[in-house]
């Protein structure tokens, strides 16, 4: 397939892995930020391609894994109420919350949709006046377009019965959370390629420089990955700190200008709890103040304010894992007391959690 | 006086229903109606004709198969096929996962009120035909009518009956070390294109469902003297799911390559776009053999005869090596675990 195939190559992969074989001379340790990178790599098997003193630590990444459990509930909370379509992406409904998940929900009768796009929901908004369409707004700079051009449609087209429950984060302070813990061991990162997609990489040039650390702008594909370790093992191994751009094919300096622009015209960056890590300032997104009506903490404020604050389960060590200070099978309850059908976090369930990749690749001792 | 025989005059359904009622349910001559309008002249044969409350016939000696399957596809129609087609032919192929020629089969459906006698009719006529075609016909059946809302249009339950060779024996407890682990070829069409259907979604390149009957692959395959281990139809799950199951009942691991794996270019796209494996993706018309490795190539070569089994391909070996686990030889070179999912995949975000 085009643009699959060729990135796929087992002569090049091959290639790519010698020569940072061949580059790495000291013990590095670099992050990849993004899940869908970190599934890249352990269900090609990319680490064991890699040098022993090279180690992949896999990041914060996963919009689905950094909801907090407080933002789960609500979303159980609102997809319960009788009147309400609540709208998600499909790895969203098996995260659990302290008051079970939204699959539960459905099951126990609530309106619970898979959404493939945000203007599939604004068209169940348009179909079913009577009722509310609530929607899970989740996912990093990637999605936030879309969720945008669809609150800034329904404004236009005057419709009311639509608002986001938003659980929107951005990359970069999440990374300089990172960098900035006393615990920090990164030393270089492989930055999300789709995000930058959508931002560039102009802001990444600032925390490279800040914190003396190099940045590779990296595709998804294994010779993307590869690629990307290969530039940021050359930039460790010279003393360079650099933004570089590996996935050139997608990514420009400046990104996707309209995409960003509409994001500026609807949303405004908040403070933003990240699940078992905190709360990380300027880290997520809400909706700027001409646009409050579309945001479901406001709508159902009354429902809303019932909740209590969520509790985590205290065993779960999610914060840890998403941070990169701990391996998802080194956890002691990975695949015992925490699995897909019964987790204990969302890493675990989500199609980009570090803990399911592990869970589903690894189970045979290996890495 | 008035001296008229007393009639009912209370609206008593009767025939030229637009839409299934209760009353079709009912034993009453609604009931009939349907029956005979809908059920018999689609399906007509001499074994359900005497329409009693079974079918009855002589049996040869040997050995007799006998599986059930129900049928809940939404939407009922998809590109390829649909429900009434799906029933049949999952059952056939069941029938012949066990080695065996099938014989009969058997037919319920759970009707919802209010759903479309046309819908009904398109599907009755699609399960004739695929039972025409197959060569196995529908020789008894029941229907039941439930009210609106406690069903999802039609619920199909089909059962066959099939006779098993002498001579053969086709169970996961055969498979050996060693042996060679076939596929009849490409993967994951069925799920895409209920999917695309489902969702509304559109790819490029138009997937339809490769629902089929697989029993006469393997008449031929016995026909031809092949040594066939065991045989397994890839349905909900997709391959990944059947590998493990196998591997699991005969407690020996399997290797398998993923370059080998046939999988068309629209599928591949449309499960790359969703962040779907197609490894775990639906067929309905797809079947795992395993036979000794000197018969691999000749049993490819029969599969192959057959347009349900074109794109046939060894995929894999069965080893000694980690029991009951299946593991991936990926297109870069490296292994992984091939597993069971936790349930169906969902799609993802970004």
């Amino acid at each position: 397939m085009k643009y699959v195939d060729e990135f796929r190559d087992r002569a090049v992969a091959t290639a790519l892995a010698e020569r940072i074989k061949q580059t790495a001379q000291r013990p590095w340790t670099i992050m990849e930020v993004c899940g869908g990178q970190t599934h890249a790599i352990v269900r090609f098997g990319l680490d064991s391609l890699l040098p022993k003193n090279l180690e992949l630590v896999h990041g914060p990444g996963c919009p689905v894994c950094v909801t907090s459990v407080s933002l789960i509930d609500q979303a159980v909370c609102l997809a319960s109420l009788p009147n309400v379509i609540f709208c998600s992406f499909g790895d969203m409904l098996r995260v659990p919350g302290s008051r079970g998940d939204l699959f539960g929900v459905k099951a126990a009768g609530g309106d619970v949709r898979i959404i493939y796009s945000p203007l599939d929901a604004l068209d169940l908004a348009r179909k079913h006046p009577d009722r509310e369409v609530v929607c899970f707004a989740v996912g990093f700079e990637t999605t936030a377009p879309a969720w945008a051009m669809a609150v800034s449609q329904a404004r236009e087209a005057g419709i009311t019965n639509f608002s986001l429950l938003i659980a929107h984060v951005l990359v970069p302070p999440a990374m300089e959370a990172i960098l900035s813990s006393p615990q920090n061991r990164i030393q270089g990162f492989l930055a999300a390629g789709h995000v930058c997609t959508v931002m560039g990489y102009e802001e990444y040039e600032a925390i490279a420089q800040r914190y003396r650390v190099p940045i590779v702008v990296t595709g998804f594909e294994p010779l993307d990955v590869l690629e990307g370790v290969a530039m940021l093992v050359s930039q460790l191994e010279e003393g360079r700190v650099e933004v570089e751009n590996q996935y050139v094919r997608s990514v420009s300096r400046e990104g996707n200008r309209p995409a960003r622009t509409i994001v500026e015209e609807v949303f405004e960056p908040a403070p933003r709890i990240w699940r078992g890590i905190g709360e990380i300032p300027g880290s997520g997104l809400r909706l700027k103040s001409g646009y409050s009506a579309y945001d479901a903490e406001v709508k159902f404020q009354r429902e809303l304010g019932q909740l209590s604050v969520g509790i985590e389960d205290p065993e779960c060590q999610s914060g840890l894992v998403l941070q990169g200070l701990l391996k998802p099978m080194d956890c002691s309850a990975f695949g015992t007391r925490c699995t897909p059908e019964k987790p204990l976090g969302a890493p675990m369930v989500s199609s980009e959690g570090a803990c399911a990749a592990y869970y589903r690749y690894r189970r045979n001792g290996e890495g | 006086m008035n001296n008229k025989p007393f009639e009912p005059t209370c609206p008593l359904p009767t025939s030229g229903k637009k839409t299934v009622q209760l009353a079709h349910g009912g034993g009453g001559r609604l009931m009939q109606e349907l029956i005979q309008d809908v059920f018999v002249r689609a399906f007509h044969n001499p074994l359900l004709e005497s329409l009693h409350d079974g079918a009855t016939w002589p049996v040869e000696k040997g050995t007799l198969a006998f599986t059930t399957d129900s049928y809940v596809v939404r939407p009922l129609f998809f590109p390829g096929g649909d429900i009434g087609s799906l029933a049949v032919n999952g059952t056939i192929n069941d029938l012949a996962m066990c080695g065996a020629k099938p014989l009969y089969l058997s037919t319920g459906f759970i009707l919802e009120e209010g759903l479309s006698i046309d819908v009904l009719q398109r599907v009755v006529r699609s399960m004739a035909e695929a039972a025409k075609v197959a060569g196995v016909p529908i020789v008894t059946g029941d229907t039941k009518v439930v009210d609106r809302g406690k069903g999802d249009g039609i619920f199909i339950n089909t059962s066959g009956v099939g006779l098993v060779p002498n001579g053969v024996r086709v169970l996961p407890m055969l498979i050996q070390p060693g042996d060679a682990i076939l596929v009849s070829g490409d993967l994951g069409s069925h799920g895409v294109a209920v999917l695309s259907v489902r969702e509304g979604l559109t790819f490029d390149g138009n997937v339809e469902s490769d629902t089929a009957p697989l029993h006469h692959i393997v008449a031929d395959l016995i026909d031809s003297g092949i040594e066939i281990h065991c045989l397994r139809d890839l349905t909900r799950g997709g391959l990944a799911s059947v590998l493990n199951e196998l591997a699991t009942a005969a407690k020996v691991g399997m290797t398998v390559e993923e370059p080998a794996i046939p999988v068309n270019e629209p599928v591949r796209g449309a499960c790359e776009l969703l962040g779907l494996d197609p490894l775990y993706v639906a067929n309905e018309g797809r079947f795992v053999a395993v036979v000794p490795v000197p018969q691999a190539e000749a049993a490819l070569a029969v599969m192959r005869r057959h347009k349900a089994a074109s794109q046939a391909a060894q995929i894999g070996i069965v080893t000694d090596r980690d029991p009951s686990m299946v593991i991936l030889r990926t297109v870069v070179g490296t292994h992984r675990v091939l597993d069971l999912l936790s349930g169906e995949q969902l799609p993802r975000i970004c």
